[in-house]
């Protein structure tokens, strides 16, 4: 993730109390929504921004998954985000975000 | 009357020790993590230029192969030699970094360019012997300096060094003692970028024989910013490549747009040319330093040698219309515009969909879309995936809604009206212009009607906007009726003829 992107995260946990955050992700596929989302659960796993040894444990969502889906009016979502919805292995994605905040999400 | 593409160069310079010395990602290591694993197993996953010359991307990009015979091989291509490593190509040519460094003081005006004596004297002759130098460039080289005096100035005076197999050979220095602007590593970045430029220019003028002074206009649009404290991005990059370039009949000027900045540049040469304003427009742009070994920290975990070791550049001559070379047609144009949005479906829309639909036509009556054509031997490794093959996706998934194809013909979509990447991942460098070359090939050889160049641009990176942005153009086969008047039809026979003979020169090419 961004190390600008970190160091934002990181700043509004501290500024409304990190259970009260929760970080939307559009990343184009699994392995780079792992890693993003990781990054604000567990710190930053390439030990170069604000997050290292930092965690947050927020919880993180892709967009695509139903939990948000849900939360969407449908047809803003079919405005916005269907055709990502067709084109990405949604699949994919909502397995590596399941994984990522079974291990590190704190709330 | 429509402007024509004449033609394009693409360069690449081979950049080994600017990957270490250079590269944000391995700079901000330094910094953050000096003793970290990734910076002592760097060295070991550094390319040599036979590695480089013999990798297939990079034969692609100079135009000795073409996007389909690449898209024929196997990935991953870093471990596959090409069968064709020729330093040059039809487009342009991969410079060693010797010669490159060398470039760099020839570009130099300001005296900033310090070259060690005998590293000159090793190198010069064999820059010399590249078609696309010539006297005025070769002449403004000096003689060097002793290598001792370069060692005091990068650590007394704070000036940037040029290293060569892991040697100090040279070094930039500051232009001012406290101007950031005109610090040793701004001047540096520029010098490079101006140099790749220079050679892109060059390079455009060799293949497309056009005269020097023909060429009335020149528009940088590469990612870089110059000038003093006191107008930081003052600019006007094009005309200081123009003048080492010789093109001493043009002025000039900048345009930025991050990776959408080579797009929007088409779109303005194609308007001063068809307004009248200037008869001969090349677009140019130099690549950038910062972004070499962007992805190193993944490619070196995966085992990969370091891929973001090449420095790119391109050069597109855009003239008035000649009833030959392909049109830029700017009736055809997308547009990001303020209040388009940035979700993806959003910018696509207003990038492809929007405006084929404003000129009555269909997704598929593109036969060739240009997007980011970033290479994904470099791209995939890192985590960002296939990003041509995600644009092709997400056209694909607009002309299912829209009705353009069937849900079922998705695949054949984006085996039939797609290019696979090899483009170095230098920003603006892949961002839809690296195709126009090829495509310009490919509407004379009547293979395609119609192309269409996306470019595509990240504002919120300065910080001064959150929006995205981008533009869109089509080229496509000339119409054959805009010959200018008086031009009679034994000359358009003539120029036909000649088109003709250079395309079958290239197949021939490709036949040995």
């Amino acid at each position: 993730m961004d190390l600008e992107n970190q160091k934002r995260v990181k700043e509004f946990a501290e500024q409304y109390g990190p259970e009260n955050v929760v970080v939307l992700l559009g990343a184009a596929e699994g392995e780079a929504s792992g890693l993003a989302a990781e990054t604000v659960t567990n710190g930053d796993p390439t030990y170069a921004g604000p997050l290292t040894g930092v965690q947050l444990g927020l919880r993180v969502y892709h967009v695509c998954e139903p939990e948000i889906k849900q939360e969407f009016d449908p047809a803003v979502y079919d405005d916005q985000v269907s055709m990502m919805e067709m084109v990405l292995d949604v699949d994919d994605i909502v397995n590596e975000m399941t994984s990522i905040r079974e291990q590190y999400c704190k709330y | 009357m429509k402007s024509v593409i004449k033609g394009a160069s693409y360069i690449l310079a081979h950049t080994p020790d600017m990957v270490l010395h250079n590269g944000t990602t391995q700079t901000t290591e330094r910094i953050v993590n000096p003793d970290s694993e990734y910076l002592k197993e760097l060295p070991g996953h550094i390319r040599s230029y036979e590695q480089v010359l013999s990798y297939w991307p990079n034969q692609v990009y100079i135009g000795n192969k073409t996007p389909d015979e690449l898209a024929a091989v196997e990935q991953p291509w870093y471990d596959k030699t090409c069968d064709v490593s020729d330093r040059y190509g039809k487009f342009g040519q991969i410079m060693p970094q010797e010669e490159f460094l060398l470039l760099m003081q020839a570009c130099d005006v300001f005296d900033l360019v310090k070259l060690d004596s005998a590293f000159v004297a090793a190198h010069k002759p064999a820059l010399a012997q590249n078609p696309v130098m010539d006297e005025s460039i070769l002449a403004r080289i000096g003689d060097g300096i002793d290598g001792a005096e370069i060692a005091r100035l990068v650590s007394e005076e704070h000036s940037e060094g040029l290293y060569h197999n892991g040697a100090l050979v040279g070094c930039v220095n500051r232009a001012h003692d406290i101007d950031v602007n005109l610090s040793a590593h701004v001047m540096h970045e520029n010098i490079v970028s101006k140099a790749s430029s220079v050679l892109a220019l060059l390079s455009a003028v060799h293949t497309t024989g056009i005269s020097k002074d023909e060429v009335e206009y020149v528009i940088d649009c590469c990612e870089e910013a110059c000038g003093d404290m006191n107008q930081r991005g003052g600019g006007n990059f094009a005309k200081a490549a123009a003048e080492i370039a010789g093109l001493s009949n043009a002025t000039g000027s900048d345009a930025r747009g991050f990776c959408a900045g080579p797009s929007h540049a088409m779109i303005e040469a194609a308007a001063l040319v068809e307004s009248g304003a200037y008869k001969t427009v090349v677009v140019t742009a130099g690549g950038c330093t910062a972004k070499l070994g962007m992805n190193g920290k993944d490619h070196v975990k995966k085992g990969l040698p370091i891929l973001e070791d090449m420095i790119g550049g391109f050069a597109v001559v855009v003239t008035q219309n000649d009833g030959v070379n392909p049109e830029i047609n700017l009736e055809i144009l997308g547009r990001h515009t303020v209040g388009t949005g940035s979700a993806p479906q959003a910018v696509i829309s207003s990038l492809v969909t929007d405006p084929l639909e404003r000129a009555g036509l269909k997704v598929t009556d593109i036969d060739k879309f240009s997007p980011e054509m970033q290479n994904p031997d470099i791209t995939k490794p890192a985590g960002a995936g296939d990003v041509p093959l995600a644009n092709y996706k997400m056209i694909a998934a607009l002309a299912v809604k829209r009705g353009d194809i069937a849900k079922a013909d998705l695949a054949k979509f984006t085996t039939e009206h797609v290019l696979t990447g090899w483009a170095p991942t230098q920003g603006h460098i892949p961002s839809g212009v690296p195709y126009i070359g090829f495509a310009r090939e490919d509407l004379l050889a009547g293979k395609i009607t119609r192309a269409m160049i996306i470019g595509k641009g990240s504002l919120f990176l300065g910080r001064m906007t959150n929006l995205f942005d981008g533009v869109s153009f089509v080229i496509q086969k000339n119409a054959g009726s805009n010959a200018p008047a008086g031009v009679s039809e034994e000359e358009v026979k003539g120029l036909i003829a000649k088109a003709m003979k250079e395309f079958a020169a290239t197949l021939l090419a490709q036949a040995d």
